[in-house]
């Protein structure tokens, strides 16, 4: 079977002097969730609007369940590859949620009955039933991020791509964000990628790539991935800080074994010091 | 300079339907040499506590003649910011405020003249052009931008990472004493954070006498601060050393407050029958793991 | 902040005029204007007050609220009625006693003048409230959505309608947004010294650079990310698409026009055969 999203030696760059993609190769399996972390500037957005040709490569190819990206497929490809964005304040056009969140399906013409429905979908998906009428502006910076997620679901997208759509939220919202997220994955069955640079989120993820200079430099499971602490500075990244603690402890003689979260780390420790 | 606020309330909008009670009834004392932190969740009061601290907003009687003072204290150093007579300009000078997100205030043509605005709105009378260029110069070379290489730069020309220092160095060019900045670090990358937290360390160092951070990040409030205020609903629910608050990990998850990682270890560990004490700095924590007995591994 | 600041939102509760087609309330409010200017006299201009009452009521928002939307135009409206009540003279009496009550150089304060400036403030006052109602009883989205269907014909004649209510409909999801931002600039900027507000006019054109120029960025900013996430949800202008909110008349609607046909008419008839005239 074809993978749902496929970046074939795909080259793109901004101009001269700017930044540079040269040979990116990359997919992602049907329904699979995948972290890519990257320092700001490495390509991770560039990868984002690729996509769904928000940006045009310059060379190579991009292919979406088998079907390559082409002007004329523009829109056949959006509605199957939803994008959502950094800034929650800038992606909604309409000041109620409803009306946004019909946005999308509005300009695929779907029938009134069916975007009502859509709409009713979306917002259950992403835990926001309640606030249908609201107004966006009243809203937490989650709660935004969440109905922009809900915007692009009312178009029944088989793909979900959220470039740093958590960098601007409190840590409640990026809570809330991270839930809706495996939600999704795991219960809708939508294949997302999760663009971010909060190491901790990768740990949701089945797999993560790691971006530099517009190029996979890694990509494996997350918890080998944050293995590679060295490797990973390179790239002007850094471990999420339980895998340092971890390390840390390591380096003073105490032999844990590698662990991310909170409960394995401390029944290791608690091993060796009992 | 020291600060000390008692029983200061606020109310955005005051005397319409929209007014909302922003702080109620807030006492705090933040001493000179600190590196404070102020945290809450969004909408707990702490942005709108800081920016008393420059006189951005005001208690009614410093703005109101003949408004009678209602027991309210809140002053930085000598200057008393209840009474309208005082002079807020001279106070700002005193106490830098770097907002979230800094580099959306940057717009001149070029790094130089952008740090050198809040220097020249400041002086006392107009400023020799030797004088400007000594304290720029000094300025951008604290937050660790090379000096002759971005001075002509546009600040728009700079990386995300750079126009934040840039920005960072606008405020601190008056060398002001105390540094007040809301969530320095958010949107930068791992490492963008780490520079930033080292940075505002080598200012408290060489450049200013107090640091107080607004902050969501726990680890870094851990990791960095002397005491830290945590604020919920307008009220300020404690003021204490870190190593003393994330002892407090129930009461700080029932204000819906995060703790940081070394506090969640610690209580995973206690859950296991290991007892650690320590000051919540992962550094602590791992000396202190070690002295446990981490050889018998 | 400046966001609360009342700028013509949508009160949000149920009603019946808030239930209303938004094209009709359009088309109520431009009639309602037109009777406005249309009345001549007193009792007329007390009619429309009346009906302006009922449909505060009727639409259940607190009269406080309505009312505190004349305070933007207060300045107006006050120096005009001081300009009438001191410059326009007349001789024409309304009650016993002299046409001319004071006079002082080129000041004149005649009963004319105190009739003409209680009608032209009264005229104001229901012009500005009359169109708040709209604004607060009908969202945004509504709002443009009524004026996209009244503009309709236009497009016969290529009139981008449909792109024009677009624009309008994020100008106002923008104007809270701009407006916070604003504020955040000011504040970081006056912490930088800048003096906003004192000087005189050349220096404070001067003293807003540094608030325009951050704030023009962040909205062109702004701009560009709101268009790559209107693309990305296949945005493509106004052809094929189907809208989620379809506006239908209902007896309500005929109800509120059937009272509106009757203001008018009134209103008219009063103007053809005065009652009480200025």
């Amino acid at each position: 079977m074809a993978n749902a999203l496929e970046y074939k030696d795909v080259a793109f760059s901004y101009g001269e002097g700017g930044f540079r993609m040269e040979h990116l190769n990359f997919s992602v399996a049907e329904g699979e969730l995948v972290a890519v972390l990257g320092h700001n500037g490495s390509g991770k957005s560039t990868l984002a609007r690729l996509a769904n040709g928000l940006l045009t490569p310059d060379g190579g190819e991009i292919s979406v369940f088998g079907t390559v990206l082409r002007e004329k497929n523009l829109f056949d490809i959006r509605k199957q590859v939803g994008i959502v964005f950094q800034n929650p304040d800038s992606q909604a056009v309409a000041s109620i949620v409803e009306d946004d969140v019909a946005f999308g399906a509005e300009n695929v013409g779907l029938p009134r009955k069916e975007i009502g429905e859509r709409i009713g979908y979306a917002l259950r998906a992403v835990g926001m039933e309640e606030y249908r009428t609201a107004t966006i502006s009243r809203l937490s910076g989650g709660q935004k991020q969440r109905v922009a997620i809900a915007g692009v679901l009312a178009l029944r997208p088989k793909i979900m791509i959220l470039d740093e759509a958590t960098a601007m939220l409190d840590p409640r919202g990026r809570r809330e964000i991270a839930e809706v997220v495996k939600q999704l994955n795991e219960r809708e069955g939508i294949t997302v990628l999760l663009i971010t640079h909060f190491m901790e989120e990768a740990l949701l993820c089945s797999r993560a790539v790691v971006m530099n200079r517009g190029e996979i430099v890694m990509e494996d499971a997350p918890a080998n991935i944050f293995r590679r602490g060295e490797e990973l500075l390179t790239y002007q990244l850094a471990l999420p800080r339980i895998g340092e603690i971890a390390n840390r402890l390591r380096a003073g003689g105490m032999n844990v074994a590698d662990a991310l979260d909170v409960d394995t780390l401390a029944e290791e420790i608690a091993k060796c010091v009992s | 300079m020291r600060i000390v606020a008692e029983h200061l309330s606020y109310t955005y909008n005051a005397g319409t339907p929209f007014a909302a009670k922003a702080l109620d009834d807030v006492s705090l004392t933040i001493e000179e040499g600190e590196f404070f932190g102020v945290i809450g969740q969004t909408g707990s009061g702490k942005s709108t506590f800081v920016q008393h601290l420059n006189g951005l907003l005001r208690t009614p009687s410093s703005l109101k003649r003949g408004k009678k003072k209602d027991g309210t204290v809140l002053t930085v150093g000598g200057f008393d910011l209840t009474d309208r007579k005082t002079d807020f300009r001279a106070l700002r000078r005193q106490v830098g405020m770097v907002f979230q997100y800094p580099e959306n205030q940057l717009f001149a043509e070029t790094v130089f003249s952008d740090v050198a605005f809040g220097y020249k709105n400041f002086a006392e009378k107009k400023p020799e052009a030797g004088e400007v260029e000594r304290a720029v110069r000094d300025a951008i070379s604290v937050v660790g931008l090379d000096y002759e290489r971005v001075k002509d730069m546009s600040p728009f020309e700079l990386s995300g990472g750079q126009k934040r220092r840039a920005a960072i160095a606008g405020v601190i060019v008056t060398k002001p004493e105390i540094l007040v900045l809301d969530e320095p670090a958010a949107g930068l990358d791992p490492l963008g954070k780490r520079e930033v937290m080292a940075l505002l360390h080598k200012l408290k160092e060489s450049w200013c006498k107090t640091v107080v951070i607004v902050s969501h990040d726990m680890d870094e409030v851990a990791e960095n601060c002397t005491r830290v205020a945590v604020f919920s609903e307008g009220k300020v629910q404690y003021v204490l050393p870190p190593a003393e608050l994330f002892r407090r990990t129930e009461e700080l998850l029932r204000l819906g407050l995060d703790i940081p990682l070394t506090a969640k270890l610690v209580r995973a560990l206690g859950q296991r029958g290991v007892t650690v004490d320590c000051d919540f700095t992962a550094e602590d924590l791992v000396r202190k793991l070690l002295a446990l007995g981490g050889d018998q591994c | 902040m400046l966001k609360d600041v009342s700028f013509g939102q949508y009160y949000p509760v149920r009603s019946f005029v808030h239930s209303l087609d938004p094209r009709l309330k359009i088309l109520f409010l431009i009639g309602y204007i037109v009777a406005i200017f249309l009345a001549q006299e007193l009792l007329a201009l007390g009619i429309c007050a009346a009906v302006l009452l009922f449909a505060i009521l009727l639409a259940r928002i607190p009269l406080g609220k309505v009312l505190r939307a004349v305070k933007g135009v207060l300045f107006l409206v006050l120096f005009t009625a001081a300009v009438n009540i001191f410059f326009h003279g007349g001789d024409k009496v309304y009650w016993d006693g002299p046409a001319l009550l004071w006079e002082w150089k080129i000041f004149r304060v005649t009963q004319a003048g105190i009739m003409l400036s209680v009608f032209l403030v009264l005229r104001l006052f229901l012009l500005v409230i009359g169109s708040s109602l709209l604004t607060y009883t009908t969202t945004p989205v509504s709002l443009t959505d009524g004026i996209e269907s009244l503009l309709t014909p236009l497009k016969w004649v290529r009139f981008p309608v449909h792109e024009l209510a677009l624009i309008m409909s994020i100008a106002l999801r923008f104007i809270p947004i701009l407006m916070d931002e604003t504020e955040r600039i000011m504040n970081a900027q006056k912490a930088r010294g800048a003096s906003l507000d004192s000087g005189g006019p050349a220096k404070r054109v001067k003293a807003i650079v540094p608030v325009l120029i951050p704030l023009l960025l962040s909205a062109f900013r702004r701009a560009d990310e709101l268009g790559d996430a209107m693309d990305a949800r296949c945005y493509s202008g106004g052809k094929n698409r189907t809208k989620y909110k379809k506006l239908r008349f209902s007896w309500r609607d005929l109800l509120a026009f059937a009272l509106l046909a009757a203001l008018i008419a009134g209103i008219v008839v009063m103007y053809i055969f005065p009652v009480f005239p200025l």
